[in-house]
């Protein structure tokens, strides 16, 4: 258990939680009860069923073709982006609600960035008929009105975050604040595996159905049941976590984790966290994060919403600094650039962030023999105008 | 003896006052501690700003905002701060978030406060159990007080705890709220301070978060030892200016 959390809530020397007083019995609650609710019979059967018949998993892990045979290796797709909603972000929020429900809970707060998460909450609410608030940057609230409408039709209240730099991270700020003013009767849905211990554990574990599928389809296509490398491109990191986790302690694995370098990793608008970021702390957990020699807190750059998180997980902070796992930053026009050759060569149109994860092919080597899982983590619906305005379609 | 030993054996009842350092400008932190002072308060905690103050209502934000927009940052203010002890002699407990802390240095931070007459510090996002273990006995080393917060949701067992580990006082967060939140007190908040009275902790106790005015300052100081006025305190600032810190320490007591 190298590489997982510790009994303290560490990943070697990141995680903890770092939270105020006020937020102590709403965290604790969780952390005394997370691992014994999620693994109870009920819940699992629950979860499990919802997963099938409501989200559409188990999600395909396809062989890429063109892709290949164009670089001389195995290409798998984890196909996430057929999940409801058009991404991974809904496994996290299926588990939460159910753990929301079972801690008594009837008032579900989130954040979001780009609007995906806070679309995944949106809909589990629904689903559960439990009132739901996503507090999203004034900024984001612009640039993402198609998800902003999302929200609103599945019956969520979206609260405007004006402090700050109006995006992700003050979103998150303000979803924190709430909690801390409705300690009793609420749950907070967090995202991404970021945030005060047990969050990055309890989003890891309910994102790790992917990985878990991957084994079990991994054997039945190529008779062993675990990858020569996982790919996943990470922000805060959940899809990332989910695609590494039980591949984590297996050394035979190898895991890249690929982070967006915006216009480039000097240019002073990147989201690289791993390449910019210093040890700090960040949302209540102590990580890398990308910030002033004074310790504030900076906001990050990328063109694609979901992957500008001016942090990333204590899992992936303690994988880079292990060097356990490969971390490699992607330019937004080379993102973009596979944003199309996925779609013209396999015919799947991918978030900008997933497209991100795909364009390390023309840079990282691989053997003809290797099986190379990607995680294709979004669908590009919700990048349409970006994509439009990029290639001018 | 720490300052804050002696100002509560002095006083029956303290007025403590916080502000954002760096605003409204960049050079009002020491007129601001003079004219505190001169105003018969007891004891100031300076805010260190951070761009991400998670604990904190939109005053203190927007406040915290300014002042990093104006130039504060951590060596800034230690700079402002060098001579202050020639002139301010109350107790001065510097506020803010761990992270700008982490980056200066938690040793060399601590060794500058103590250099500078610096008498505690609150963190509110550095939780009790993580400094007991790691950082307690450097504080102590430097002779640095650190003050802990508890909340109504607090359970007896951890305020026990907290009251083992602490030292100065204890922060009584008046409501579960961020700062600034209230402008009133109800029963529940009176049933709460009433409560915690009657535990008869070791560690004296101050009510901040909601306090606004003379009201709200007597509510608070009935069951204990003093107050702290942040967020009405940074908007009259901000309205009426250094020179009037001695009309607004008036309507208070």
């Amino acid at each position: 258990m190298k590489y997982q959390v510790d009994e303290k809530g560490f990943y070697g020397d990141f995680g903890g939680a770092f939270i105020p007083e006020m937020l102590y019995p709403n965290v604790e609650e969780l952390r005394k009860n997370y691992i014994q609710i999620s693994d109870s019979e009920s819940f699992q059967k629950e979860f499990q069923s919802l997963l099938i018949d409501y989200v559409g998993r188990p999600t395909p892990l396809y062989f890429a073709e063109r892709l290949s045979e164009k670089y001389n290796t195995k290409i798998y797709l984890k196909r996430e982006d057929l999940c409801h909603t058009g991404a991974h972000k809904i496994n996290n929020t299926i588990g939460q609600i159910l753990m929301a429900q079972r801690l008594g809970k009837n008032r579900i707060i989130a954040e979001t960035g780009a609007g995906q998460h806070g679309v995944a909450t949106a809909t589990v609410c629904a689903l559960m008929g439990i009132q739901c608030i996503v507090y999203m940057g004034a900024l984001d609230i612009k640039r993402q009105a198609p998800n902003v409408a999302r929200m609103k039709m599945l019956g969520a209240e979206v609260r405007a975050a004006q402090s700050g730099s109006k995006t992700l991270k003050d979103a998150t700020n303000e979803a924190i604040r709430d909690w801390i003013n409705n300690p009793v009767d609420t749950h907070y849905i967090i995202g991404s595996v970021v945030g005060p211990h047990p969050y990055p554990d309890m989003v890891a574990r309910f994102q790790s159905v992917i990985s878990a599928e991957t084994q079990a389809q991994l054997l039945e296509k190529e008779g062993r049941d675990y990858p020569d490398h996982v790919v996943a491109c990470v922000g805060g990191g959940s899809n990332a976590a989910g695609l590494y986790y039980h591949f984590l302690e297996n050394p035979q694995v190898n895991i890249i984790a690929v982070e967006a370098a915006g216009k480039g990793i000097d240019s002073g608008a990147s989201a690289a966290t791993s390449a910019l970021g210093k040890e700090g702390i960040i949302h209540g957990s102590k990580t890398l994060l990308m910030q002033t020699p004074d310790g504030q807190i900076t906001e990050p750059y990328s063109i694609s919403a979901g992957l500008d998180y001016p942090g990333v997980g204590p899992m992936h902070a303690h994988l880079f600094r292990s060097q356990r796992a490969e971390f490699i930053s992607i330019p937004d026009q080379e993102a973009m650039d596979w944003g199309l050759t996925l779609s013209q060569m396999e015919g799947i149109i991918p978030a900008i962030e997933t497209a991100h994860a795909f364009a390390i092919l023309d840079i990282r080597k691989f053997l003809p023999e290797d099986v190379v899982v990607f995680n294709c983590s979004g669908r590009g619906d919700k990048d349409l105008d970006t994509y439009i305005d990029h290639f001018k379609l | 003896m720490n300052r804050i030993d002696q100002t509560f054996q002095k006083n029956e009842k303290l007025l403590s006052i916080y502000f954002s350092a760096g605003h409204p400008e960049l050079e009002d932190t020491v007129p601001i501690l003079r004219a505190l002072q001169d105003s018969g308060v007891d004891m100031v905690e300076i805010g260190l700003p951070f761009s991400d103050p998670l604990a904190d209502g939109p005053t203190i934000q927007e406040s915290s905002t300014r002042a990093l927009r104006n130039g504060m940052s951590t060596e800034k203010l230690f700079q402002q701060l060098e001579n202050i002890r020639e002139n301010i002699h109350i107790p001065l407990v510097l506020m803010g978030y761990f992270n700008p802390m982490m980056q200066y240095g938690i040793e060399r931070f601590c060794q500058k406060c103590q250099a500078i007459g610096i008498d505690g510090l609150i963190i509110p996002d550095l939780p009790v159990d993580l400094y007991h273990l790691h950082y307690k006995e450097l504080f102590d080393q430097y002779n640095l007080y650190n003050m802990f917060l508890i909340s109504p949701q607090t359970s007896e067992e951890r305020i026990r705890y907290i009251d083992s580990v602490s030292s100065g006082f204890i922060y009584m967060v008046s409501s579960a709220s961020v700062t600034g939140a209230q402008s009133t007190f109800g029963n529940t908040q009176e049933a709460y301070f009433r409560r915690i009275a009657e535990m008869q902790l070791h560690t004296p106790q101050v009510v901040g978060f909601g306090i606004s005015n003379a009201e709200t300052y007597r509510a608070a100081t009935r069951f204990s030892r003093g107050a702290i006025i942040g967020s009405a305190f940074i908007k009259f600032l901000g309205e009426k200016g250094v020179d009037a810190i001695p009309d607004f320490i008036k309507s208070i007591r």
